[in-house]
């Protein structure tokens, strides 16, 4: 009775798993879903892969993506990690292979220059508007008192 | 039928909306025109109805699976649950569209008809004004995104929803959304209107504040919904990624919030004319470029959007339309209308310009980085921008506004010395560094979470600092909403560094009976088993995790596999607690174990007090509602006193006049109102 049930069950949850399956036909990597032993370590790799993205899903991380290809990065990344890479070399790994697309982390370069140079602008206009606003205010008043 | 009433609804209203257009202009004449003016308010509240009729005939439509409407057809199933056949109206293009510009009649509708405190001119501009854009979003939804289209042939059944929006987030979170994005139309309608009648004065100022409130708060609480839907549905227990959709509600929502300290300075100070303009103009436009970004198809690639520019661009005209416009009346206007009165830096005026240009300057850095990889994408360059970029270059501004946040409300109006407040000074700056030591000596935690930590501390105690010395009792409601609100935001920063900081992850693949810990609670992986709902099937865990010692609590975390259309989804399963949250998600199978048993990937989460992230939402947006109610008490107060007060000198005049003559139809102008007190402050 008993083994029926499971042996039903099995069938079941095969029938539904086929499809899942057919997607991925190889089993994932094994540090995809498998965190490092230490720590430390993980907490390096997490880190890095909050700031990968993952090149087949729409704005997702690497470390937020069930996507074959996200695992695959995953376990780059741990196995990198693990073999004692730091992750600025990693993340330099990957951006040589799949280009600036994948880091999150912008680096200054003459594509992204902008990013870096406007709020610099920024910063300077702020301090104007504030000096302008707030600054000769006060001189103001305080001719006035 | 109910298509094309819906259809003929929608034409109607667009030309309603041109009625109200012409009317409002017309209405700033002095000539033999300026009688027309009386027909923008009418037009208005009809078109209100009939714009809202449509939308509920759409959902109607829906709510029925009327499978010879395109839009029910290629997106809605007849085997849905009934509730997301419901929200499925507007999870996508058309029906979100539809919703907007209902809500966006609405928002015409209920100024028209509930505001009388402004002059007509201004208001005839005002409506005017927001009949204008209503045109144009109407144009949009009939010329390019007909929400009622028929097919030639009924669909034997629809395609389905993305099953990531069959939740109940869907029904929450876009609604609020968009009466917080399209609420502030008001603003931009009566910015316009104010600036156009030479009426920039702190009673304007007292009309638009509820507004802008209004909408702020529905925006609060629609981002809020929206960031704990992101966090339960999409199974890796992520709130905010800095993602251009998320951006793009953001940015109105930043705007706004200047907006609404700015209109507070002009209506208490009369100060900030030209500040409180612009701002209401910006906040309507973050609303629009947010639509254009979402709504487009650029976000999915700038050359799909190339490819087939046809509703891109449309939005993108009407962008520049409304923007282009309103700068140039700004232009031509800006130098007619003087600064209002001023103030010293070391003032709560000055607190608040501080932080409006902090708020400003956020919004420039989200707007930068969320438009320049789509710049940067048209010339083939693909770059990435996400949390490495924004945190720390938010933070530039963001860590200065906190410490003025803290401080402005203890500051007097118009000029104060800081040396009046410097007890609380030194104990605030005491807190900071209190907690940025302890936070250090405790363990390696990186920058901004130690000084998110310790910046939400030092505020939610600050924020109850305006209540020091005063009688609880006779502290106004619109006081009480400020306290509120910012003590929201020390909560969600809170939140924010407690998740970012102490976050523990374990990821595993184990079999039933095998267990994992994390951060003192153990989780153990009772059964595996199939289930199946109404349009999916799933494999459900049955997970019993308790922490300590305590009873376990039984958790079933699912894995579904939707059929219409075929998607998997995580369903996460979560325990609550005062101190965080724990988190479970279920993945695929992941080969056996040594005795033959299947495993199953698992991860587990355990964030403490992430949900302060939310509650801090939710206490922000209550601010928000308590400060209404205080304003449009204190408001309608004045109202009757002033009304009160006029009756009573009526009554005396006639009292004298009545005494002179006759003496017996003395009372009657106060008679209706019965006995009349004293005009209260």
């Amino acid at each position: 009775m008993i083994r029926s049930v499971v042996a039903a069950l099995t069938l079941f949850g095969g029938l539904f798993a086929a499809p899942i399956l057919a997607q991925q036909s190889m089993p994932p990597a094994p540090y995809a879903y498998v965190q490092l032993e230490d720590p430390v370590l993980e907490a390096e790799a997490t880190e890095l892969m909050e700031t990968l993205r993952c090149l087949k899903c729409q704005s997702q991380s690497i470390n937020d993506s069930d996507a074959p290809m996200a695992g695959d990065m995953r376990h780059q990344v741990r196995s990198r990690i693990l073999a004692g890479e730091s992750p600025t070399q990693i993340r330099s790994w990957l951006v040589e292979r799949y280009g600036d697309y994948v880091s999150y982390e912008p680096e200054v370069s003459s594509t992204t220059w902008p990013l870096f140079a406007i709020p610099l602008l920024l910063l300077g206009v702020v301090a104007l508007i504030l000096l302008r606003r707030l600054g000769k205010r006060r001189s103001e008043t305080g001719g006035h008192s | 039928m109910i298509a094309e009433l819906g259809l003929a609804a929608l034409w109607l209203s667009t030309a309603l909306a041109v009625l109200q257009m012409i009317s409002g202009a017309l209405g700033l004449r002095s000539g033999a025109g300026a009688q027309f003016a009386i027909y923008a308010r009418p037009a208005a509240v009809v078109q209100a109805f009939l714009a809202v009729l449509a939308f509920f005939l759409l959902l109607y439509a829906f709510a029925v699976t009327d499978l010879s409407i395109k839009l029910v057809a290629t997106n809605s199933h007849s085997a849905k649950p009934f509730i997301y056949k419901l929200t499925g109206t507007w999870g996508n293009h058309e029906g979100s569209m539809l919703l907007w510009v209902g809500v966006l009649a609405l928002s015409g509708g209920l100024l028209a008809g509930l505001e009388r405190r402004l002059p007509e001119k201004t208001m005839s501009a005002t409506l005017a004004v927001q009949g204008f854009v209503a045109l144009g979003f109407y144009s949009f939804l009939l010329l390019s995104s007909n929400p009622f289209e028929r097919l030639p042939v009924p669909a034997i059944e629809g395609g389905g929803l993305n099953p990531l929006l069959q939740d109940i987030g869907l029904a929450i979170h876009p609604p609020t959304l968009y009466v917080g994005y399209v609420g502030l139309s008001v603003a931009f309608s009566l910015a316009m209107g104010a600036l156009i009648t030479r009426e920039v004065n702190p009673n304007f100022a007292k009309v638009l504040r509820p507004w802008v409130l209004g909408a702020w708060v529905f925006l609060t609480f629609g981002i809020t919904a929206g960031s704990y839907w992101a966090y339960y549905e999409l199974g890796w227990g992520g709130w905010w990624f800095w993602d251009p959709v998320e951006n793009a509600s953001l940015m109105p929502w930043l705007a706004a919030t200047a907006l609404l300290h700015s209109v507070s300075v002009l209506a208490a100070r009369d100060a900030l004319r030209t500040w409180t303009i612009m701002l209401g103009v910006l906040a309507f436009s973050m609303s629009m470029l947010g639509t254009f970004l979402v709504r487009s198809g650029v976000l999915t690639s700038v050359h799909a959007f190339a490819v087939d520019p046809e509703r891109g661009s449309f939005i993108l005209a009407l962008l520049g339309l409304y923007i282009g416009g309103a700068l140039v009346i700004f232009a031509m206007r800006a130098g007619s209308i003087s600064e209002g009165k001023r103030f010293t830096a070391t003032s709560r005026e000055g607190a608040l310009v501080f932080n409006n240009v902090m708020l400003s300057a956020i919004l420039a850095i989200v707007l930068l980085g969320t438009l320049y990889p789509l710049l940067t994408e048209a010339f083939d360059v693909r770059v990435s921008v996400g949390p490495p970029y924004f945190n720390p270059a938010g933070a530039i501004f963001a860590i200065p506004m906190f410490l003025v946040m803290a401080i402005g409300p203890l500051l007097r109006w118009k000029d104060d010395k800081p040396a009046r407040i410097q007890f609380e000074l030194a104990a605030l700056a005491a807190v900071v560094i209190a907690v940025i030591a302890l936070v250090a000596i405790l363990g390696d935690y990186s920058v901004l979470a130690v000084l998110g930590l310790a910046l939400s501390i030092a505020l939610a105690i600050a924020a109850l600092l305006p209540l020091r010395g005063r009688n609880i009792r006779r502290v106004p409601v619109a006081t009480w909403g400020m306290i509120c609100a910012h003590f929201g935001v020390a909560v969600a920063l809170f939140g924010m560094a407690s998740e970012s900081a102490f976050t523990s992850e374990k990821l595993a693949a184990v079999a039933p009976g095998d267990s994992v810990e994390v951060a003192g609670w153990n989780i153990e992986m009772a059964s595996v088993d199939p289930v199946a709902g109404p349009n999916w099937t799933a494999i459900e865990a049955r997970i019993l995790a308790a922490r300590g010692d305590e009873e376990p609590t039984v958790l079933g975390p699912q894995s579904r596999n939707f059929w219409s259309p075929p998607q998997p989804t995580s369903e996460s399963a979560l325990i609550t607690r005062w101190d965080g949250q724990l988190y479970v998600v279920i993945g695929d199978q992941a080969g056996v174990d040594a005795n033959g048993n299947n495993r199953w990937q698992l991860r587990v989460w355990w964030k403490p007090f992430v949900t302060f992230i939310w509650y801090g939402g939710l206490l922000v947006a209550f601010g928000g509602i308590l400060s209404i109610a205080g304003r449009v008490r204190v408001d309608l107060k004045r109202r009757n006193a002033v009304a009160m007060g006029k009756v009573r000198r009526e009554d005396m005049d006639a009292l004298a006049e009545g005494d002179a003559i006759d003496g017996a139809n003395g009372s009657s102008g106060g008679s209706q109102d019965g006995p009349i007190p004293e005009p209260a402050e």
